[in-house]
């Protein structure tokens, strides 16, 4: 117990729960959730305000995990900002590295070789399935499915990790996309392991599903429960399965076409409702056209070099220009805007996290809900803190 | 979709009296983008948002840019059409200076997507928008006084003693303590 004139000068921390005096609904309650909570996937918080146990306001709070990776960035080279994408999202580090790599080829105007593409895809794709199986457990996880589903997921994604520890070195943290092409080349074995996962995935969806989608419990919890119109998601910059559980036909593979997406095949799924349901739902149909990709890819890859042998890593200096460039990432539009000044750091460096901009509309989707919904909600929006906070 | 100097003679025909200059991007990337003076800004926004031909329903990036060799700071918005699918058409506005005439308007009645991203560009760069509905700190604590994104920003001197003073370690244990760790004598653990 602090003495009171030992405290800390400046507004005093107050209790976790307070009653607030409200003129028209007479007493509300103001309740702060986390930043420790277990629902909150990370160190975030959520001022909710409440009238009995109906959301009347809600404020998220974040930043606790800040580190300003964007003035890291403008300080080290090029390549030194590599695996610090890795800790942005950091359970699709595989993504970004992407992601990066191809706003600094287009700054630089580097090309790449056609098998350190497909290779692209096949890793872009693996990290999906990791990111949406990983969703649906969690989203379970915080309705109430306590396990179950979780360890599931878990016992997949492991699989996958395996994967990108021995193509990469490191499960997590992968570090693995280079300006102009991929650090090493994936061996047969590995493409074949990778391709054994792949078929086997859709068996497992199979007994995924069979234990979700139509259970009565995920339904009663998710249905019609926040519901997000497809204008307001457009205005709201929201993107990825948010955005076309809304209905907007709108997927950066189909749009912008970058790497090889032109010359696979597969569809965008979309949901009716726009609810929490739909947005698990969309999740689970893009992992089977994610198979799909990933059958194509491997039945196409080419031999050949996994580099471009004119490619510059270390002392990259690209010419004075700038560049946004963005790909589909598995939580949405993950986009890089680079200035050079023609030195061998950028001049500006910007992430354009996905679960930052879909968080915008988080009150939106809960106001008039309970406060367990809430909790749903935030679940089936996906954030990763690590991107959000930055 | 129309070229930027297409867009540009589009404005400054609906506008007469709106400054709108585009900036050339000499890269490989080549986007260059629309300078737009801050008193039109929310017009020629809702103009763009709105025009059957352009429609640039989604704005996906805001940030700021810190150039203190020009003397100003630049807010850049990346918009795209979901209906029509292109982009970006890339608007940047300019405040006066980098001390006391740091405003720009703000777009989030525009898009709605600003309001985040305006609200980190002000906590990181120190651009007011003007009209913004909650202009707030987003990622730095509300106390905090500076902005760390500003190219000039100074790191607080937080020192804290380290077991093994090294390098930069070592020279600001020399700054807190000139009596203890004497300039030139090393200690080695």
């Amino acid at each position: 117990m602090i003495a009171a004139d030992r405290l800390p000068p400046g507004p005093s921390p107050g209790p976790r729960v307070r009653a607030v005096r409200d003129e028209f609904r007479g007493d509300l309650l103001e309740v702060s959730m986390g930043p420790h909570h277990p629902s909150t996937h990370g160190v975030f918080r959520m001022m909710a305000t409440l009238d009995g146990e109906t959301v009347v306001r809600l404020k998220p709070v974040f930043g606790y995990l800040h580190r300003n990776h964007e003035k890291i960035a403008e300080g080290v080279s090029y390549l030194a900002s590599m695996p610090y994408t890795d800790r942005l999202d950091y359970l699709c580090s595989m993504s970004n590295n992407w992601a990066y790599a191809l706003a600094v080829e287009k700054l630089a105007g580097q090309p790449v070789p056609e098998r350190a593409e497909y290779l692209r895809v096949i890793l872009a794709e693996l990290t999906r399935l990791l990111n949406h199986t990983c969703l649906a457990g969690f989203l379970l996880q915080d309705s109430g499915a306590s396990g179950t589903p979780l360890m599931y997921a878990f016992r997949e994604r492991e699989k996958i990790l395996d994967l990108f520890e021995s193509l990469s070195g490191s499960r997590m943290m992968c570090n693995y996309q280079r300006f102009g092409g991929c650090r090493v080349d994936a061996t047969p074995a590995w493409l074949l392991a990778a391709r054994v996962v792949a078929e086997n995935y859709g068996r497992f969806l199979d007994e995924y599903e069979a234990l979700l989608t139509g259970n009565e419990i995920l339904m009663a919890r998710t249905q019609g429960i926040g519901v997000l119109p497809g204008a307001l998601a457009i205005s709201a910059g929201i993107t990825g399965p948010m955005l076309r559980a809304a209905g907007v036909p709108y997927d950066l593979r189909k749009v912008d076409g970058y790497g090889v997406y032109p010359r696979l095949e597969f569809r965008v799924p979309l949901g009716a409702h726009g609810d929490t349901y739909d947005r698990y739902l969309v999740r689970v149909l893009e992992m089977r056209e994610s198979i799909e990709i990933l059958r194509q890819a491997f039945r196409d890859i080419p031999a050949g070099p996994v580099m471009d042998p004119k490619a510059r890593l270390r002392g990259l200096r690209p010419k004075p220009g700038e560049v946004y460039s963005r790909i589909e990432g598995p939580k949405g539009e993950i986009g890089f805007h680079l200035i050079s000044e023609g030195g061998p750091n950028p001049y500006r460096y910007r992430v354009r996290p996905p679960s930052f901009i879909n968080l915008t509309i988080l009150e939106d989707l809960c106001l008039g809900h309970s406060i367990a919904d809430a909790v749903v909600i935030l679940g089936s929006i996906d954030i990763v803190l690590g991107e959000v906070d930055r | 979709m129309e070229t930027p100097e297409q867009i540009r003679d589009r404005l400054l025909a609906r506008f007469p009296r709106a400054a709108v200059e585009v900036i050339a991007n000499p890269g490989p990337a080549a986007q260059p983008s629309l300078l737009v003076d801050s008193s039109h800004a929310r017009a020629i926004a809702e103009f763009l948002r709105d025009d059957p031909a352009l429609g640039l329903d989604f704005c996906s990036n805001v940030t700021g840019v810190d150039w203190p060799a020009r003397g100003y700071l630049e807010a850049v918005y990346h918009l795209f059409s979901i209906a029509q699918r292109h982009g970006p058409v890339i608007l940047r506005l300019r405040t006066a200076n980098r001390t006391d005439q740091v405003a720009v308007p703000s777009l989030t009645p525009v898009w709605r997507s600003c309001e985040f991203q305006e609200r980190e560009a002000f906590d990181l760069f120190g651009l007011v928008f003007a009209g913004h509905p909650d202009l707030r700190r987003i990622l730095m604590w509300d106390e905090f006084k500076d902005h760390p994104m500003r190219k000039d920003y100074v790191e607080p001197d937080d020192y804290e003693w380290e077991p093994t003073p090294h390098g930069d370690v070592l020279a600001k244990a020399r700054r807190h303590f000139p009596a203890a760790a004497p300039a030139g004598e090393e200690r080695r653990p």
